[in-house]
């Protein structure tokens, strides 16, 4: 990378973080970034190769066959030089081939929850905890309901005690950021104990 | 939107690439910033149009993802395309934060501390 990286040629740009935003399908992912991000959620659309899909799931798309996946995203400038992104991730297990990617070097993660259909959150749950990605549940209140405590959600999503929920609304930028703030604690607390000290470091 | 625009779409951006469908380099991530040289070095060569465009695009600094909306073209053409600016010294790269799960508290804290300002 001599010569073709940013420092070296004394160029200065921000440094780039980011946190995704999991969750089946209308789960709520795009209306969170956007609730939180200083930009319109941007899109961009990856063409589907077949490399990346199991044989098993192709049986699932016949009907409607899949050929592009939508990536929506965000930003939120925490100083001069450093820039987060939130990324929403497409939610099925067929896109897993891409998550593997989109979780390189992210801080962790936000597992959206619909209550109404929790299944459809299962996936990404797997896939962080597989990976031992930090994440956090918000379950996403229809209208901003929310019918059931978190401890029953815990327990409905088999989740590890360890696993904090939070009730959200993802419409709302206070809630949003609760949840964030909630993950980035966690993150805090994680590095704070595994360097055996929890006062700040520098 | 019918199959036969969605086929369209998505074959002609890898014209751009002369059908290469990987970049060369695994240099680009989606939050990788990227800035055109500016001036261009000695011995430039011609760019194709859409080479000038994100030239433009990144005079001042900005993520692959982003470029990729401004140009509406997939992640995975504007990244080989960005090869090709790379390899020319056209442009110069800085790779997102490296995370670390165990010893970059300040990072966090600085993070935590952009949140409550939102």
């Amino acid at each position: 990378m001599t010569g073709s990286d940013a420092t070296a040629q004394g160029v200065t740009a921000p440094d780039t973080v980011k946190i995704l935003i999991a969750g089946g399908f209308g789960v709520g992912k795009t209306t969170m970034v956007g609730s939180v991000s200083e930009i319109v959620p941007l899109r961009t659309e990856e063409p589907l190769t077949m490399a990346g899909l199991g044989v098993d799931d192709l049986n699932g798309i016949e009907e409607k066959r899949a050929t592009t996946v939508a990536l929506d995203f965000g930003r939120i400038t925490i100083s001069q030089d450093l820039v987060l992104y939130l990324f929403g991730t497409p939610g099925q297990q067929r896109f897993w081939f891409m998550w593997n990617d989109l979780a390189i070097g992210a801080l962790g993660a936000v597992v959206l929850v619909d209550v109404r259909r929790p299944e459809s959150s299962f996936a990404a749950i797997d896939f962080f905890e597989r990976r031992r990605i930090p994440f956090v549940i918000g379950v996403n209140g229809f209208h901003g309901l929310h019918p059931y405590a978190p401890e029953e959600i815990r327990e409905a999503l088999a989740l590890p005690d360890g696993a904090q929920v939070l009730l959200c609304d993802a419409r709302e930028r206070g809630s949003c950021r609760e949840v964030l703030t909630a993950l980035i604690d966690q993150l805090i607390a994680t590095t704070a104990r595994a360097n055996g000290h929890p006062a700040r470091t520098s | 939107m019918n199959g036969g625009d969605t086929a369209g779409r998505l074959v002609r951006p890898f014209t751009l690439t002369g059908g290469r469908t990987r970049p060369d380099r695994g240099d680009f991530t989606l939050i990788t910033m990227v800035i055109a040289v500016d001036p261009p070095p000695d011995g430039s060569t011609r760019l194709q149009p859409e080479h000038g465009r994100i030239l433009r695009l990144c005079a001042e600094p900005i993520v692959v993802a982003e470029l990729a909306t401004r140009l509406d073209l997939p992640v995975s053409v504007v990244s080989i395309m960005l090869c090709d600016l790379l390899q020319a010294g056209r442009i110069v790269v800085q790779p997102p934060r490296p995370v670390s799960r165990t010893t970059d508290l300040e990072l966090l804290q600085k993070v935590r501390e952009g949140l409550d300002r939102l």
